[in-house]
C-alpha cells in the first residue's frame, strides 16, 4: 500500500541543496534543483553508502561528497561509467509542501 | 525552420568542425557534408601506420557512415564540388547536386606538390595523401621491388619507412644537406640518417629531379648530375599546397592558402574555412594540432556564441617511424641573441638541443630520447621561466626531485604496478581500459577508470600511458579546459572574471557560455573561488558550490559522521583548552582522540546534529575552528623556541601566533600550511610547508612552496628578513599572490613549479611596491569578508545555516 507524507515546504531546502528525511533506521534525502524540482533518493551512495544529501546538487543529478560518482537523482542509478543504484522515492509538490511516497 | 550548414571537404578538419558544433548546438543547422574521398571521416595520420601493415583501414575510421545517419547528417561521399553561387547561396557538385546553404564552411585540406618534370603525369608517379595513394603503394609492393621517395621530410621518410616494411628497396631523394631540414637541425638530421641507412634505406643527398621516364608507366628517374636509377613506383612528398582552387574560381580574397580572421570566416562573411587550407595571420598549417584549435572556434561561432578566437598554434613534430625517437617544437635554430644548450652521445645515439632566450625556452629539438620532448613543450608553451631550473633541464624533468610528475618512468613498470594508488588502479587497468573501451583522452581514463580522479598526483603518469598506449594517436591537449562543462581554461575563466568584472558564478556561466545550467562539482567550486577571490567585495561566497566540509566546517568521514578540530594557536595550548576538550569527548561520547599531524587535537565520529552543540562547548572555553577541513589556512606549526631550548635563537612559537592569526580563516585555492623553527634544526619542519620560518641568529630565514604528501617538495629559500614585521609583511604577500594567481586546488609547490620561483621571487622579494600592495590586498580581503569570525560560533548561537545541522523531518 502507497502513502504519501507530507514531509515539509519546499522553501525549507535551499536551491541546489538537499535536507535529510529520517524514516525509522534509513535515511531519504530530498533534494531541490535549480528548476524547483524535487527528487528523493535513500541517503546511501551504490558505491560505498557516501552520504548523497552531503553530495553537490546539478541538472538532475548530484556528486556524492566521498568520491565522486556522480547519481541520477530521477532513479537513483549512477551515471556515466559508474554502476550500482540506490532506492528511489516518488515525490510531489501541492501548494509549495512536499510529499514523498513511502511504501 | 533549422538553417542550412553545408560543408565542403570530409576531412579531419571539417568533421572535427561538425562535432564540436553537434555538442554545443546539436539542433541550429540542417547539416550536408561533401566529400570527394568515397568514405565516411577517417585519421588521414593513421596512414602511416597502415602503410607499414601495422594498422588496417578500418581502425582508422573516426566516424563511419552510421554516425552520419545517426546524426541527421546528408553525406555525399566520392562527390566534388565544382562551384559555389555566392549571390544565391547555393553549392553545386560534379554529380550535379544542388544544395542551398546559411553558412558554408569549406575545410578542402591540402594536395600534395607534384614537381612538374616531364613524366610527372605517368602512372606509378603519386603522392601520398589519402586511402588511395596507400592501395596504390600496397598494390604495386605486391609484385614489385624498387622504389624512389622524393623528399626527405616527415612525410617523405613516413613514406619510405613503410614501402621498406612491405619489402621493397627504398631510395630517398632529398634537395638539401640534411634530412627533414624545417624540423632538425644538421647534427641531429644526419643522426636521423645514419639510422636509416641501417635499416636499410638508400640517400641521394642535394640531388634534384630532372626527368621522369617510362613506356605507359615508370621506369626510371633521371637527376640533374645526369645519374639516373631504375623504378617501379615514385612517391612525390615535396610538400603541400593548400587546396584553394574552388576558393579562388569563386572570387575568395586568397593567399597563400584562404584567408580567415580570428574566427575563421573568409572575406565572404557567409562562408567559414579551416584546416589546412586557410591562411591565418600569414601562417599555413600541416599539422592537426591547429585544427583542432580552429575547430572549436569555428563551431563556436557557427553556433552563434560568438566567444572565443583562434590567435594560432605552436606545435611540434615526432615522425612516426618505430624505432627512431625523435621530437621538435619551435626555433631550435636559433640565432645572435638566442643561447643553446646542447647534449650530445654519439654512442647512446642520443642528441638534445634546446634553444633559450630570456630566460624561456624558444625550441627543442630532441634525437634519440625523447621522454622529455613533452615537458619542454609544455615549458615553452607556458613561457616559463627556467633560470632556477636551468642546470636541472637536460636531465629531464625525472631529474628535478619527485615534486613534479617523474619522467617517464610508466613504460618500465610492471602491468600489476600500481597508477593511482588512491582508487587502486594498476597499468593494467589503465591500459586495458584505453585499447577494450577505444579512450582517447584524460577525463575519459578518468571517468571509466578513476586514475587520477580523485587526489591528481598520478595525472602525469595517465598522461604517459596514454601517450605510450595510443602512440600517434594521442595529441596532448594544448590546455586543459576547467571540466566538460565548458571548453575554457582555469586562467581564461579567472581573466575573464576580473576584465569584465563578472561577480557570481550565474554571470560566469552565462558570459562563458557554460554548457550546463549548473555546471558541476568540479567547476562550480573552482568558479566560486574565483569570483570571491577576485572580487571580496562585490560578490558573495556561493554556499552550494562548497565540498560538503567546507559548508558544514568539519571534516566528512567514510560513516557519514564528522571530525572536529579546534585551532591551536602555533600548536599551544592551555590546562583550560585541553580540559574543554576533554569534557566534550566525555559529554558526546567520542571515543577517538587524536593528536593530529598538525600539532592540535582531533575529535572524531561526530554526528551532524551534535556539531553546533560541541562547537557550542568549545566557543564557551575560547576555542574556535581549525578550518582542517578548508581550502584555507590549516595550521602554523612552531616548536618551543629560544623561550626553553638551549639551541633557540628566536621566539618561534610567538611568530606562529602572529602568522596565524594574521592569516586564519583566509579561503585559498588549496589548503595552506606554515610553521616556525627556532634554530636550523628545524623541529617544526617549516621546509616542506606552504610557508616555513627558520630562525637563525641575525634574523628570519623565509621559505615557500614546501609540501609533504606524495610528492615531497622542500621549499625554495626566498629571502632573509630583520624583523618580526617584515616576516609578517611577506608571509601576507606571498599568501595574496597565491590566492590570485594559483588555479583552484593547486598548491604552492606544483605552482611555483608552473610558474618559476623566480617570479615569485621578483614579485615579493625584488618588488617592494608589488610586495606591499599584495599585502594590503590580503588583509584589506580578509577585513572586508569578515573572514575572522569564527564560523563555528556563527552556526552554533547565531543560527546560520541551521538547514544543515537538522533532519527536515523525523518519521516511522
Ligand atoms: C587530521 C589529519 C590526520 C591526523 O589525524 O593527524 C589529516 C587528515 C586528512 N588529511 Fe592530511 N591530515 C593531517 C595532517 C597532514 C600533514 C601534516 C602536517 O600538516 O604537517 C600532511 C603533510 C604535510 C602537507 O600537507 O604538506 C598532510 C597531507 C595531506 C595530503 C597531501 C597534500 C599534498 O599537497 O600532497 C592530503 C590530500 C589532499 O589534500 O588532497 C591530505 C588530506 C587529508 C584529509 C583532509 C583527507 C580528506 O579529504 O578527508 C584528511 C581529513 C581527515 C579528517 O577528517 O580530519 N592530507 N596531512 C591531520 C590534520 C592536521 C590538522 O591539525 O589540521
Ligand atoms: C600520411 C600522412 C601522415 C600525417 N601525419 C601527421 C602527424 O603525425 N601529425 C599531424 O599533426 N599531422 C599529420 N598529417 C597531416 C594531417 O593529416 C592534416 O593536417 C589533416 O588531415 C588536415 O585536415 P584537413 O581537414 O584540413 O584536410 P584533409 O584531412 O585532407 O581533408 C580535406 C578533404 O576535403 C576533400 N575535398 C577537397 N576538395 C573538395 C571538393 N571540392 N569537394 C569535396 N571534397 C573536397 C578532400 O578529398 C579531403 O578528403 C599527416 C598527413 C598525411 C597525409
Ligand atoms: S628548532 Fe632546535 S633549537 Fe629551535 S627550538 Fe627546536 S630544538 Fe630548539
Ligand atoms: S561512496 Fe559515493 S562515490 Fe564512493
Amino acid at each position: 500500500m502507497s502513502n504519501w507524507i507530507e514531509v515539509g515546504a519546499v522553501d525549507d531546502i535551499p536551491v541546489l541543496g538537499a535536507r535529510v528525511v529520517r524514516n525509522g533506521d534509513v535515511d531519504i534525502a530530498i533534494f531541490r534543483n535549480n528548476n524547483d524540482e524535487v527528487f528523493a533518493v535513500t541517503d546511501a551512495c551504490p558505491h560505498k553508502q557516501g552520504k548523497l544529501s552531503q553530495g553537490i546538487v546539478h541538472g538532475q543529478s548530484v556528486t556524492c561528497p566521498l568520491h565522486n560518482w556522480k547519481i541520477d537523482l530521477t532513479n537513483g542509478e549512477a551515471l556515466g561509467p559508474d554502476e550500482g543504484c540506490t532506492g528511489h522515492y516518488m515525490t510531489k509538490i501541492e501548494s509549495g509542501k512536499i510529499f514523498v511516497e513511502i511504501n | 525552420m533549422k538553417e542550412k550548414l553545408v560543408v565542403i571537404g570530409n576531412g579531419m578538419a571539417g568533421m572535427r568542425t561538425v562535432e564540436e558544433l553537434l555538442e554545443i548546438a546539436p539542433d541550429k543547422y540542417d547539416i550536408t557534408v561533401f566529400g570527394a574521398e568515397p568514405y565516411g571521416n577517417y585519421n588521414r595520420i593513421l596512414l602511416s601506420p597502415v602503410l607499414c601493415g601495422e594498422k588496417a583501414i578500418d581502425e582508422i575510421m573516426l566516424n563511419d557512415l552510421q554516425w552520419y545517419e545517426d546524426n541527421n547528417i546528408t553525406l555525399h561521399k566520392g562527390v566534388k564540388v565544382t562551384n559555389v553561387d555566392r549571390k544565391a547561396c547555393t553549392v553545386t557538385a560534379d554529380d550535379g547536386t544542388t544544395v542551398e546553404y546559411d553558412r558554408l564552411l569549406i575545410a578542402t585540406g591540402s594536395d600534395p606538390f607534384i614537381i612538374p618534370v616531364p613524366g610527372h603525369d605517368l602512372p606509378g608517379v603519386i603522392g601520398f595523401r589519402d586511402i588511395k595513394d596507400v592501395d596504390t603503394m600496397l598494390e604495386v609492393s605486391k609484385s614489385k621491388k624498387r622504389a624512389v621517395v622524393i623528399g626527405g621530410g616527415l612525410l617523405g621518410l613516413e613514406a619510405a619507412n613503410g614501402l621498406m616494411k612491405q619489402g621493397m628497396d627504398v631510395t630517398v631523394i632529398h634537395l638539401m644537406d640534411w634530412l627533414m631540414e624545417r624540423q632538425m637541425d644538421d647534427i641531429s638530421g644526419d643522426m636521423l640518417k645514419n639510422s636509416l641507412e641501417e635499416q636499410g634505406m638508400t640517400f641521394r643527398m642535394k640531388t634534384s629531379t630532372s626527368e621522369i621516364q617510362g613506356d605507359g608507366k615508370v621506369e626510371k628517374i633521371i637527376f640533374a648530375d645526369g645519374s639516373e636509377i631504375e623504378t617501379d613506383l615514385i612517391v612525390m612528398a615535396v610538400g603541400i599546397r593548400p587546396n584553394i582552387e574552388l576558393a579562388k574560381q569563386i572570387g575568395l580574397h586568397c593567399e597563400r592558402g584562404i584567408v580567415v580572421n580570428d574566427t575563421l570566416q573568409t572575406y565572404d562573411p557567409k562562408i567559414y574555412a579551416i584546416g589546412e587550407c586557410i591562411e591565418h595571420r600569414g601562417m599555413v598549417y600541416g599539422l592537426v594540432a591547429p585544427l583542432f584549435e580552429m575547430a572549436k572556434v569555428c563551431a563556436n561561432h557557427l553556433a552563434a556564441y560568438g566567444i572565443g578566437i583562434y590567435t594560432g598554434t605552436i606545435t611540434s613534430t615526432k615522425l612516426k617511424v618505430t624505432g627512431i625517437d625523435l621530437f621538435s617544437a619551435g626555433d631550435f635554430i636559433g640565432d645572435d641573441t638566442t643561447e643553446d644548450i646542447v647534449v650530445r652521445d654519439a654512442s647512446r645515439g642520443v642528441y638534445k638541443k634546446i634553444v633559450i632566450k630570456d630566460d624561456k625556452i624558444l625550441g627543442a629539438v630532441l634525437y634519440g630520447d625523447t621522454i622529455d620532448g613533452s615537458w619542454y613543450f609544455q615549458l615553452m608553451r607556458e613561457g616559463t621561466n627556467i633560470s632556477d631550473i636551468r642546470d636541472a633541464l637536460m636531465f629531464g624533468q625525472g631529474h628535478l626531485g619527485d615534486s613534479g610528475h617523474g619522467g617517464n618512468v610508466v613504460a618500465n613498470m610492471s602491468d600489476d604496478a600500481e597508477i593511482c594508488g588512491c582508487n587502486g588502479v594498476t597499468k593494467g587497468d589503465v591500459v586495458k581500459a584505453i585499447t577494450v573501451k577505444g579512450l582517447f583522452t584524460l577525463e575519459e581514463v578518468r571517468a571509466h577508470t578513476k586514475a587520477s580522479s580523485s587526489c591528481g598526483s598520478c595525472t602525469g603518469l595517465v598522461e604517459q600511458l596514454l601517450e605510450t598506449t595510443l602512440g600517434g594517436d594521442y595529441t596532448a591537449p594544448e590546455a586543459k579546459p576547467v571540466c566538460a562543462c565548458t571548453e575554457h581554461t582555469h586562467d581564461y575563466v579567472r581573466e575573464q572574471i576580473r576584465t569584465q568584472k563578472l561577480t557570481s558564478i550565474k554571470d560566469v556561466y552565462t558570459k562563458l557560455n557554460w554548457k550546463t545550467k549548473d555546471g558541476c562539482a568540479a567547476c562550480r567550486m573552482s568558479v566560486n573561488y574565483y569570483v570571491i577571490s577576485s572580487w571580496p567585495e562585490e560578490s558573495k561566497d556561493d554556499y552550494q558550490s562548497r565540498f560538503i566540509n567546507e559548508r558544514a566546517h568539519a571534516n566528512i568521514q567514510k560513516d557519514g559522521t564528522y571530525s572536529v578540530i579546534p585551532r591551536m594557536w602555533g600548536g599551544m595550548t592551555t590546562p583550560k583548552e585541553l580540559r574543554a576538550i576533554a569534557n566534550v569527548a566525555e559529554k558526546f561520547d567520542l571515543n577517538t582522540v587524536h593528536v593530529t599531524g598538525g600539532q592540535r587535537i582531533g575529535l572524531y565520529g561526530v554526528k551532524k546534529e551534535e556539531l553546533p552543540l560541541i562547537w557550542k562547548d568549545l566557543n564557551d572555553e575560547g576555542l574556535v575552528s581549525g578550518h582542517a577541513y578548508g581550502k584555507a589556512l590549516r595550521t602554523v606549526k612552531t616548536c618551543v623556541g629560544k623561550d626553553w631550548c638551549r639551541f633557540g635563537t628566536q621566539d618561534s612559537t610567538g611568530i606562529g601566533i602572529k602568522l596565524e592569526q594574521l592569516s586564519w580563516g583566509s579561503w585559498m585555492p588549496h589548503k595552506f600550511k606554515m610553521a616556525a623553527s627556532g634554530c636550523p634544526r628545524n623541529c617544526a619542519e617549516a621546509t616542506i610547508k606552504d610557508f616555513g620560518v627558520v630562525c637563525v641568529d641575525s634574523g628570519y630565514e623565509l621559505h615557500i612552496g614546501g609540501n609533504g604528501g606524495i610528492h615531497v617538495r622542500v621549499t625554495d629559500l626566498l629571502t632573509k628578513v630583520d624583523t618580526e614585521e617584515e616576516v609578517l609583511e611577506y608571509a601576507a604577500a606571498f599568501c595574496q599572490i597565491y590566492r590570485e594567481e594559483a588555479r583552484y586546488l593547486e598548491r604552492t609547490a606544483p605552482w611555483i613549479e608552473r610558474v618559476g620561483f623566480t617570479y615569485v621571487k621578483e614579485s615579493i622579494v625584488d618588488d617592494a611596491a608589488k610586495r606591499k600592495e599584495l599585502a594590503e590586498r590580503f588583509k584589506f580581503s580578509q577585513d572586508i569578508t569578515r573572514s575572522q569570525e569564527d564560523p563555528w560560533t556563527e552556526r552554533s548561537t547565531k543560527g546560520v545555516d541551521a538547514h544543515e545541522f537538522t533532519p527536515l523531518k523525523v518519521i516511522g
